[in-house]
């Protein structure tokens, strides 16, 4: 019998390998993960694990969350569209003094290029960044680009990971999926481009239960399922209005 | 003569005006989101946000926020009946795909020939930030400038060509600011209104570009 819906949070996330890419879900701050980050922290403190690879659309604020995460020392590089909000002093502080390497990537490219990670393509032409900064490689060479009917496009790769955790609302034991409003964000695509996808969710449900035509992330794309308190999201990132 | 310039709900209320019904539209943080106060009443127009979000409705009532439903600013808003989910690569598709008419974006510089600079002033130390600008400006069928014209050292952010680090090239179609509404075309520059009291001359003068009457 296919038993994904894992014990606890440090069953879900044993044995993370050393210079792992982990996936983060989460615009904001809706769809982070918050319990997965804070078990991932914990499994942290009990192993070596150095050099990790962060990817997420942002890069944490305030003091908890990735900003925590940040903070443990463990992450040497983040890939990320939008890492500046109003309270990401931690990341701030990390990448001004030269601890935190920063691959910047347009929030398009970033999410096609880890739905290509899931879907096997080996890479695609993106007409997204061409003739700005962000069509370098990290050496600063340009990356390669080649004109389509007319049009100019830069070559962009697929991003894979060791670990993806995603934050969805419903569960069960197949891994099947359904998220909450704009909570879903990057979490199916990410769930298809990681060796191991840990979702937490607030209802684990029997099998058969959730609509096959509403089922977003399809089993085959999880590992892990955990179970979470129902917490409602909080506010956070965002400047209040002047 | 005199003249004053737009205000800010002015200026969306004037992008607002040229908002077809039906249109798919996105608009950029900042300033473009006051173009949602202004859409003409009794006209569908379906907004779109960048995470996953077609049929965006205004923010809620105090106490009714909904952290799970944000706009790309990170602000709370609501659904329109008719409204619906969709993640992040899908809606990176709609971009990219051409499926968005319209996208309203703020501006640091636009160049006479609609290339954009709006995301990242390049100054030494700056943390760079890209999120969906990029996406955005080269997805939509139209991309829509709204910005003051004139810097507060009152240079033109109408430029020949821009100093800032670009976000997509000739992507711009039309600029709306407070002192005039731009078209870019082929042939260059091309004067849709200005406001009143405002002459041709004085504005070519203000901008420092041939602008077509």
């Amino acid at each position: 019998m296919i038993n994904k819906v894992a014990d606890s949070i440090a069953q879900a996330l044993a044995n993370i390998p050393d210079q792992a890419t982990i996936m983060i879900g989460g615009f904001g701050t809706a769809g982070i993960p918050d319990e997965l980050i804070e078990g991932l922290i914990a499994s942290l403190s009990d192993s070596a694990v150095q050099g990790l690879t962060l990817v997420n659309n942002n890069a944490g604020n305030g003091d908890s969350g990735i900003a925590a995460l940040l903070r443990t020392g463990r992450v040497r590089k983040i890939i990320c569209s939008f890492p500046r909000q109003a309270d990401s002093y931690v990341f701030d502080e990390l990448y001004r003094s030269g601890k935190l390497e920063l691959e910047l990537v347009p929030q398009g490219n970033l999410s096609e290029r880890i739905r290509a990670a899931g879907a096997g393509v080996g890479a695609f032409f993106s007409p997204t960044g061409y003739g700005t900064e962000l069509a370098k490689n990290a050496d600063g060479s340009p990356k390669e680009t080649r004109e389509i009917n007319g049009r100019m496009y830069v070559l962009e790769y697929p991003i894979h990971a060791d670990v993806a955790l995603i934050k969805a609302e419903k569960g069960d034991r197949w891994g099947n999926l359904t998220y909450r409003k704009s909570a879903r964000n990057f979490g199916p695509s990410m769930a298809m481009a990681a060796q191991r996808t840990v979702a937490s969710v607030h209802e684990v449900v029997d099998l058969g239960a959730l609509d096959p035509e509403v089922i977003v992330t399809p089993g085959i794309f999880v590992t892990h399922v955990v179970k979470v308190p129902r917490v409602a999201t909080q506010a956070g990132g965002f400047k209040k209005e002047a | 003569m005199a003249y004053i310039r737009r205000t800010k709900d002015q200026m969306a209320a004037r992008v607002a005006q040229d908002m077809p019904e039906g249109a798919y539209v996105n608009l950029g943080i900042g300033m473009p989101t006051l173009v949602a106060n202004h859409l003409p009443a009794g006209l569908e127009i379906i907004l779109h946000s960048e995470n996953g979000i077609l049929g965006m409705g205004p923010a809620p009532a105090a106490g009714e926020e909904d952290f799970d439903l944000i706009n790309a600013g990170k602000q709370p808003v609501t659904l329109m009946p008719g409204g619906s989910y969709f993640h992040h690569t899908d809606s990176f598709a709609m971009m990219r795909g051409g499926h968005l008419d319209i996208c309203v974006l703020g501006a640091f510089q636009v160049s006479e020939h609609g290339d954009l600079a709006n995301w990242h002033t390049g100054e030494p130390g700056a943390i760079p930030a890209v999120g969906g600008a990029m996406d955005l400006a080269i997805g939509a069928k139209q991309t829509w400038v709204m910005m003051d014209l004139l810097t507060k050292q009152g240079q033109s952010k109408v430029v020949r060509e821009c100093s800032y680090p670009l976000t997509g090239l000739a992507c711009v179609k039309r600029i709306y600011t407070d002192l005039a509404t731009l078209a870019v075309t082929p042939q260059g520059l091309q004067l849709v209104d200005c406001v009143d009291g405002l002459s041709h001359a004085e504005l070519e003068q203000l901008v420092g570009l041939t602008i077509q009457a």
